[in-house]
């Protein structure tokens, strides 16, 4: 028996249903780009967007192409290019619903079910309208005698678990760990998601835990439910230690996707790329 | 003597003098003035025998970070970065910043990105060096339309951090704590109280020793150029291209 499942990228997105809470890697973690492609092509309604921490590109082409109806992040941009077009319109229209957040927030969230605990508490935010617009997080004083500030008010956020998460990374080994070298962000996704697959530029016949190097920055196959080999499956963002992003177009994305039309005209060829 | 220094130049002279009793300055996305400024003090405080360390978020070499992207939070919270920049769409008199957008929340009449990690930043960070290059009545507002991070805290609030100047393409405030208000302390060239007060939407003090921004020294305009340039073309090819070519 083969020590991990190989799917093609159709059978990861066949596990994609309506509706579900999709993890979604920040620009320097490695986006699914092929993934997201194929699940544009698919149809997919209604997904709820979980943000580690902000999204770019991926987030406003699926936003733009009507997958999505909610979206929790920190942030939605173009970075250098620039706001995210699809996004903006559809929050100014409330298409979508938003639950704006901060990083270490949504980080939390997700360290709440590394640990199996009901929530997290995180410092600052208090006050800000961040905080006031989010009703499923509470304040509380601080109840501990022997540490921190006694009485001082404490921000808790909730225990928040993925249904699914997709990633791209550079390598595979032949058992089924993935290579993710710094971007351990990663890991606290895996963790807090009940299913988790990853398309890789290759699988190498190698063992990362034969070596105290690659075994620190893989993220080990207890965590993944499927691999599938997808070369440039970031493009056109970057791989972080892999290749670059292309900025060439992505700016051309940026231009197109100011208005819905030219944005539907954009995507015609991008999904039969 | 005339070295056709830019603007930009001067914004980042600017700030690289306030980064200089700094042991560590992180600078965060979209940043590229305050990325070289901070590189720029880091090549400066050798000259004192002194060690300046720089986070820049968006390069994987001019990173201190190994534990993923909740290092930087975590790291702020524990008190070892004395030195975060900040913008926003909109800022007001009482240093609110508001990276999310104008009109009334949540279906907002022109939406940004959001708030990022200011909520947190704006509490734990010592240092808070708010920057906009724009300065005009709709960036510096009496009231932002949304709070991103609030600019003073009660003070039952756990709040180490926060806003400790304000720096435009026209201006350098100080922000005083106790009142709540910031002061104009350095004017950029060919400006005067008359024309920022003009261009600013909220009311502000003016300090005693107001004066125009220092000009950098030949030595440091050579630093910037022959090394910082190409650090920056790093991690901001477009920004370093458009300012020196390179």
């Amino acid at each position: 028996m083969k020590s991990f499942e190989e799917f093609t990228v159709k059978e990861i997105v066949d596990q994609i249903e309506d509706g579900i809470l999709l993890g979604i890697p920040a620009d320097y973690s490695g986006v699914p780009m092929t993934f997201t492609k194929e699940l544009i092509n698919k149809g997919v309604k209604n997904l709820k967007l979980y943000c580690l921490p902000l999204t770019t590109i991926q987030g406003d082409m699926l936003i733009g192409s009507g997958c999505v109806s909610e979206i929790e992040t920190a942030a939605v941009t173009l970075g250098e290019f620039g706001l995210a077009p699809r996004f903006s319109e559809a929050v100014e229209n409330g298409k979508i619903l938003i639950k704006d957040s901060t990083c270490p927030a949504l980080h939390a969230q997700l360290q709440a079910t590394e640990k199996s605990v009901p929530f997290m508490p995180l410092r600052g935010v208090v006050g800000s309208d961040v905080q006031k617009n989010r009703k499923d997080w509470q304040i509380i004083s601080n109840p501990m005698k022997s540490s921190g500030v006694q009485n001082e008010p404490i921000l808790l956020l909730p225990a928040v678990q993925l249904d699914v998460l997709v990633f791209h990374a550079s390598y595979a080994d032949r058992n089924g760990n993935i290579q993710i070298g710094r971007r351990r962000e990663l890991a606290t996704l895996a963790h807090a998601s009940k299913k988790v697959f990853v398309t890789v530029e290759e699988i190498i016949d190698t063992d990362f835990f034969e070596n105290e190097l690659s075994a620190a920055t893989c993220l080990p196959a207890l965590y993944i439910d499927g691999i599938s080999v997808v070369k440039n499956g970031a493009w056109p963002c970057k791989l972080p230690g892999v290749y670059e992003s292309d900025n060439e177009e992505i700016k051309k994305y940026s231009i197109a996707a100011k208005t819905q039309p030219s944005f539907d005209q954009y995507m015609k060829q991008f999904l039969k790329s | 003597m005339n070295l056709n220094i830019k603007r930009e130049e001067l914004l980042i002279s600017q700030l690289a003098d306030l980064l200089k009793n700094d042991n560590h300055v992180a600078v965060g996305a979209a940043s590229p003035i305050p990325g070289a400024a901070a590189l720029l003090a880091k090549e400066e405080a050798k000259n004192f025998n002194k060690r300046l360390r720089v986070t820049i978020l968006h390069s994987n070499k001019y990173n201190n970070f190994t534990d993923g992207a909740r290092e930087l939070f975590d790291c702020a919270a524990q008190g070892r970065i004395d030195t975060f920049f900040l913008g926003g769409v909109q800022i007001d008199g009482n240093a609110n910043i508001n990276l999310v957008g104008t009109g009334e929340y949540p279906n907002v009449d022109k939406r940004f990105p959001g708030s990022f990690g200011s909520p947190l930043m704006y509490f734990v960070v010592p240092q808070i060096i708010l920057f906009r290059e724009e300065h005009s009545p709709r960036t510096l507002v009496k009231n932002v339309d949304f709070i991103s991070a609030p600019g003073v805290s009660d003070d039952n609030i756990y709040r180490p951090g926060g806003p400790k100047y304000l720096l435009t393409n026209r201006a350098l405030f100080k922000f005083n704590k106790k009142q709540k208000k910031f002061s104009l302390y350095k004017l950029n060239m060919n400006e005067t109280l008359d024309s920022i007060i003009e261009l600013t939407g909220f009311d502000f003090d003016v300090d005693k020793n107001l004066s125009e921004m220092d000009f950098p020294d030949k030595t440091r305009i050579e630093t910037l150029r022959k090394y910082i340039a190409p650090m920056v073309s790093e991690f901001y090819p477009e920004f370093a291209n458009r300012i020196w070519g390179v």
